[in-house]
C-alpha cells in the first residue's frame, strides 16, 4: 500500500460519497453542494495524474462557473418546499437502479477482461507547454471553433432565458 | 462543291427532316400551310444531299464506301455508334426514300388540303423520313434498331392518323403490336451478335464472323434477326397488319407501307447478309417463308374489292418476292426489285388515292367504272403502274422480276422458279382486273368524278416516268450497272437468260389478257368460276382465316393467363400484402405506448441497448 | 503498489453509473443535468488517465478533456436556460410534466 494508493482510494471514495450524495439528496440545494464537492475531488484525481492544467480548469470551470450556473438556476425555479425539490421519479426508479447497476458491473468486467497496456515512464516534461503546443497546433482549428460554440452558447443561453419579447 | 462535300455530310440528309418536324411540332403546328412547306423544302435539300451523295459513291468504278462513327453509347460490354456508311447500297436506298417521301409529301398537299391536322400531318412525315434515312445511313445494329422502332412509332401515328375512326385506331394498335413481335425477335438477335461478336458495327461483325462456324447458333441469331424483316416486312405469319394499316391517309400507304418502311425488313436482310449466307438453314427458311408469303398474298389479292386492300396484299407478295429471293441468295435482285417496287407502288397508291379523292372516299372497285375519260392522267400513271408491277418490257418491274426469276433459278430451287413465275402471272392477272373494272368498267361511278389537282397529277408523271425508267440501270442497256454496284461477296448475281425473259413476259401477258376477257369482255363470268369452288372462294375472300385464328388463339391463351394471374392476385399477392400490412399495422400499434413522452423513458431504452451491446461486446470479445 | 490504469477506470465506472442512475430516476431537470456533468466528470477522468497511461508522448488525452469541459461549459448554460424558459411557460421543473411528445 503506497501512499499514492491510499491517497487515490480516499480521494475516490469521497467522488463515489458526493455523487450519491447529488443524486440522493431530496433537497435539489444539497445536490448542488455535493456536485461542488465530487468535481473538487475530481480535480484532485487530476492533479494526482500530472495534468495540474486540466485539474484547475476542472476547479475554475465545474467547481467555479457551472456550480454557480446551478445554484442560481435552482433559485430561479424554486416554487416549493426546498426539502420536496429533488424527488425521485417512482416509475423509473427500479429500473433505473437496475440499469446503472448493470452498466457499471459491465464496464467493470470490460476494466478487468481488457490486458492494459504497462505504465510506462512517468512524463517528465512541461505538461502546460506540450498542452499549449498541442491546442495552438495540431488542434488550432478545434480550438477557435470551441471558442465561437463557447459564444454562440453565451447568446443562446441569454435568448433562452430572456424569453421572447412579445 | 467536291464530292467528298456530300459523303461526309451525308449525316444531314437524316438532319434536315428531322429539325423540320422539331420546329414544326414545337413552333408551327398553327400554321399548316407553312409546316408543310418547311417538311417538303428540307426533305427536298435532302433529295439533293442524296442525289449528290450517289454521285459520289458511284464516281469510282467499284463504289466508293465512306464509314463514320461517333460514339454515342459506351459502357462496358456495350457500345453504340451513331454512325453513317455510304456504300451502294445506301445510296440507292436514300434515294429511293428521299425521292418517294418528296414526291408524296407534295401530293399530300392536295390530298390532304383540307384536312384539320394537316401540321401535325406533316411533323409525322417529316420524321418518318428522318428516321428512316437514319436507318438507312446506319452503320451499325444498335443504331438501326433505333430508327427501326422509330419507323414502327411514326407507322403507328400515321396509320392512326384519322384517330376519330375506331376502325384507324384498331389498325394502328395492331401494326403496332404485331411489329412488336418481330422487333422483339430482332432485339434478341442484336443482343446475341453483341454478346458473340462484342460489336454491332457491320464491319466489325463480318471480320469476326469469318472465324465463327457453329452453324447452330449462327442459324439462331440469323433466325431471330429474320424476325425484325417478318415484321416489319409483314411476311407470313405477321403479315395481318399491312392490310389493316390501309386505315392510314392513301398518301402514307404509299410511302410507308408500300415503298420504304415495309421495305426495311429486306434492307436488312441485305445490310446482315454476311450474316444470313453463312447460314444456309436460314437462307432456305427465309426463302420459303418469302415465297409462300408471295402466293398466298397474291392468291389473297385475286378476290378483294377494296381498291387499296389489293394494293396492300399486292405489296405483301412483291415484299414477299424480295424475301425470296434473298434467300436464294440473288441479294443484288432483291434490292433492285425494292427500288423499282417502291417506284411502281407508291405510284400505283398515289393514283388510287386520286381515285378514292376523286370519288369522295369510294375504295369498292365495282363501285367505280369508266373513270379513263374522266381522269385521263391517274388513269394513265395507273396503268403504267400496273404494266411495270405486272412485269411488261421494258417498264422497270420486268428487268427486276426477271432478275429474280433468274436467281432462284440459277440458284437450283425449281419449285420457288415455278412458284415465282404462278405469281407473277397471278400478279397481272390482279392488278388488271383493278385495271379493267376501275378505268373500263361499264359501271357509272356515282357522283362526278374528275381530274385531281395539278399538284396531285405532277408527282403521279413523274414517278410513271421513274417507273419506266427505273429498271435500266439493271438491264443489259447499261451492263448491268445495279448488279455491279450493289452486290455483296456472298451473294450470287445472275443476270436473266432470254427463256426467263419470254416465259415471264408471256405469263403477265395471259394474266393481263384473262383479266380482259373477264371483266372487260365478259367472255367469262367470274361469278361461274367462284361458284366451281365456294370453299376455296370464300377462304380467299376471307383471307384465309388468319386473322380470325390469330383472334382465338390470343383470347384463348390471354383469357387462360388472365384467370390464373387473377388467382394468383387475389389469394397469394393480395393476401400477402393484407397480412403484411395488418402486421405492420397492429404492431404499431401495440408499440406506439413505449413513446409515452417522457424523456427518461427514451434514456432508459438507450441505456438498455447500450447493455445489450455491452454485453454482446463482452461475450464476444473485446475489441483490442 | 501504485494505483495503476484500472483503478482510474474503475473510479471512472463507478461514477458513470452515478451518473446514469440520476438521469434515469430523478424527476427535477436540474438533477438530471447534474447527473449528465457526473458522467461527463467519469469520461474526462478516463481521458486524463488514458493520456498519463496509454500515450504519454502526446498528450492528447488531456487535450480532449479539454474541450470535453469546454462543450459541457456550454452545455450547462444553454440547458440551464432551457429550463428557465420551460419553467415560465408550465411553472414546473418535473421531468413528468413535460409529455407532449407522446403516442
Amino acid at each position: 500500500m503506497s501512499l499514492n494508493l491510499i491517497v487515490f482510494l480516499l480521494i475516490a471514495a469521497v467522488i463515489l460519497v458526493a455523487a450519491v450524495g447529488v443524486v440522493a439528496f431530496k433537497n435539489i440545494v444539497h445536490s448542488a453542494l455535493a456536485l461542488i464537492l465530487s468535481f473538487l475531488g475530481v480535480a484532485a484525481v487530476y492533479f494526482q495524474l500530472d495534468a495540474g492544467f486540466i485539474g484547475l480548469v476542472q476547479i475554475l470551470v465545474y467547481a467555479g462557473a457551472v456550480s454557480v450556473l446551478f445554484v442560481f438556476a435552482v433559485m430561479l425555479v424554486m416554487d416549493r418546499d426546498a426539502g420536496e425539490t429533488n424527488l425521485v421519479n417512482p416509475r423509473t426508479r427500479w429500473i433505473g437502479a437496475i440499469i446503472a447497476l448493470l452498466l457499471t458491473s459491465g464496464l467493470a468486467a470490460a476494466v478487468y477482461l481488457t490486458k492494459w497496456p504497462q505504465m510506462q515512464e512517468p512524463f517528465a516534461g512541461d505538461a502546460v507547454r506540450q498542452l499549449a503546443g498541442l491546442l495552438l497546433g495540431d488542434y488550432a482549428v478545434a480550438f477557435e471553433t470551441a471558442a465561437i460554440l463557447l459564444l454562440i452558447a453565451v447568446v443562446g443561453a441569454i435568448i433562452l432565458a430572456k424569453g421572447a419579447e412579445e | 462543291m467536291s464530292l467528298k462535300f456530300f459523303l461526309e455530310n451525308a449525316w444531314l440528309i437524316a438532319l434536315l427532316p428531322f429539325l423540320s418536324f422539331a420546329i414544326i411540332g414545337l413552333y408551327l403546328h398553327r400554321w399548316p400551310k407553312i409546316s408543310a412547306c418547311l417538311s417538303i423544302v428540307s426533305i427536298g435539300i435532302s433529295l439533293v444531299l442524296a442525289l449528290g451523295t450517289a454521285f459520289a459513291v458511284f464516281a469510282t468504278k467499284e463504289g466508293v464506301v465512306y464509314e463514320a462513327a461517333m460514339r454515342w453509347l459506351d459502357m462496358p460490354g456495350l457500345r453504340v455508334d451513331m454512325g453513317m456508311l455510304l456504300d451502294p447500297l445506301a445510296a440507292v436506298m436514300l434515294i429511293v426514300v428521299t425521292l418517294v417521301a418528296l414526291l408524296v409529301q407534295v401530293y399530300s398537299l392536295g390530298y390532304m388540303h383540307d384536312d384539320p391536322g394537316l401540321a401535325s400531318y406533316y411533323a409525322y412525315q417529316s420524321l418518318f423520313a428522318a428516321s428512316m434515312l437514319g436507318l438507312v445511313l446506319a452503320n451499325n445494329f444498335g443504331q438501326l434498331y433505333i430508327f427501326w422502332e422509330l419507323v414502327g412509332v411514326c407507322s403507328y401515328f400515321l396509320i392512326g392518323f384519322w384517330f376519330g375512326r375506331d376502325s384507324a385506331k384498331e389498325a394502328a394498335k395492331k401494326a403496332f403490336i404485331t411489329n412488336r413481335v418481330g422487333d422483339f425477335a430482332f432485339l434478341l438477335g442484336i443482343l446475341f451478335l453483341q454478346l458473340l461478336f462484342g460489336s454491332l458495327n457491320y464491319g466489325s461483325l463480318a471480320t469476326a464472323l469469318e472465324g465463327f462456324n457453329n452453324s447452330a447458333v449462327l442459324l439462331i441469331v440469323a433466325l431471330l434477326l429474320f424476325g425484325g424483316s417478318i415484321g416489319k416486312s409483314a411476311q407470313f405469319p405477321l403479315h395481318v397488319w399491312l392490310p389493316d394499316a390501309m386505315e392510314g391517309p392513301t398518301p402514307v400507304s404509299a410511302l410507308i407501307h408500300a415503298a420504304t418502311m415495309v421495305a426495311a425488313g429486306v434492307y436488312l436482310i441485305a445490310r446482315a447478309f454476311f450474316i444470313f449466307s453463312a447460314s444456309p438453314e436460314a437462307m432456305l427458311v427465309i426463302a420459303v417463308v418469302g415465297g409462300f408469303t408471295a402466293l398466298f398474298a397474291a392468291s389473297i389479292a385475286l378476290v378483294q374489292n377494296d381498291i387499296k386492300r389489293i394494293l396492300a396484299y399486292s405489296t405483301l407478295s412483291q415484299l414477299g418476292y424480295m424475301i425470296m429471293a434473298m434467300g436464294t441468295g440473288a441479294m443484288s435482285a432483291s434490292i433492285f426489285h425494292l427500288m423499282t417496287h417502291a417506284f411502281f407502288k407508291s405510284l400505283l397508291f398515289l393514283a388510287a388515292g386520286s381515285v378514292i379523292h376523286a370519288l369522295a372516299n369510294e375504295q369498292d372497285i365495282f363501285k367505280m367504272g369508266n373513270l379513263y375519260h374522266k381522269m385521263p392522267v391517274t388513269a394513265g400513271t395507273f396503268i403504267v403502274g400496273a404494266l411495270a408491277l405486272s412485269g411488261i418490257p421494258p417498264l422497270s418491274g420486268f428487268w427486276s422480276k426477271d432478275e429474280i426469276l433468274a436467281g432462284t433459278l440459277s440458284s437450283g430451287h425449281i419449285f420457288l422458279y415455278v412458284l415465282g413465275l404462278l405469281v407473277a402471272f397471278m400478279t397481272a392477272f390482279y392488278m388488271f382486273r383493278l385495271v379493267f373494272v376501275v378505268f373500263f368498267g361499264s359501271n357509272e361511278a356515282q357522283g362526278h368524278p374528275h381530274e385531281s389537282p395539278w399538284i396531285m397529277t405532277t408527282p403521279l408523271a413523274i414517278l410513271a416516268g421513274v417507273s419506266v425508267v427505273a429498271g435500266f440501270p439493271g438491264s443489259p442497256l447499261m451492263h448491268y450497272a445495279f448488279g455491279h454496284y450493289v452486290n455483296s461477296p456472298a451473294a450470287l448475281h445472275v443476270v436473266p437468260g432470254a427463256l426467263t425473259m419470254i416465259i415471264s413476259t408471256l405469263l403477265a401477258l395471259s394474266g393481263i389478257g384473262l383479266a380482259w376477257a373477264m371483266y372487260q369482255q365478259k367472255l367469262l363470268e367470274p361469278r361461274l368460276l367462284v361458284d366451281k369452288v365456294p370453299q376455296f372462294y370464300k377462304l380467299l375472300i376471307n383471307k384465309y382465316y388468319i386473322d380470325e385464328i390469330y383472334a382465338w388463339i390470343v383470347a384463348r391463351a390471354v383469357d387462360a393467363t388472365a384467370a390464373w394471374l387473377f388467382w394468383v392476385d387475389i389469394n397469394i399477392v393480395n393476401r400477402l400484402v393484407n397480412n403484411i400490412a395488418f402486421f405492420t399495422g397492429r404492431s404499431g400499434e401495440t408499440l406506439r405506448y413505449t413513446e409515452d413522452g417522457q424523456v427518461q423513458s427514451y434514456a432508459l431504452y438507450m441505456f438498455g441497448g447500450i447493455i445489450v451491446i455491452l454485453a454482446a461486446a463482452l461475450y464476444l470479445g473485446l475489441p483490442g | 503498489m501504485m494505483p495503476g490504469l484500472s483503478h482510474y477506470l474503475l473510479l471512472a465506472a463507478g461514477l458513470f453509473g452515478i451518473g446514469v442512475y440520476g438521469v434515469l430516476s430523478r424527476r427535477n431537470v436540474i438533477a438530471v443535468l447534474m447527473s449528465v456533468e457526473l458522467m461527463l466528470n467519469a469520461v474526462n477522468i478516463n481521458f486524463i488517465a488514458a493520456a498519463k497511461f496509454v500515450n504519454h508522448e502526446q498528450i492528447v488525452g488531456q487535450v480532449f478533456a479539454l474541450f470535453v469541459i469546454v462543450v459541457a461549459a456550454a452545455e450547462v448554460a444553454v440547458g440551464l436556460a432551457l429550463i428557465i424558459a420551460m419553467y415560465r411557460h408550465k411553472k414546473s421543473v418535473n421531468l413528468n410534466d413535460f409529455n407532449l411528445l407522446k403516442w
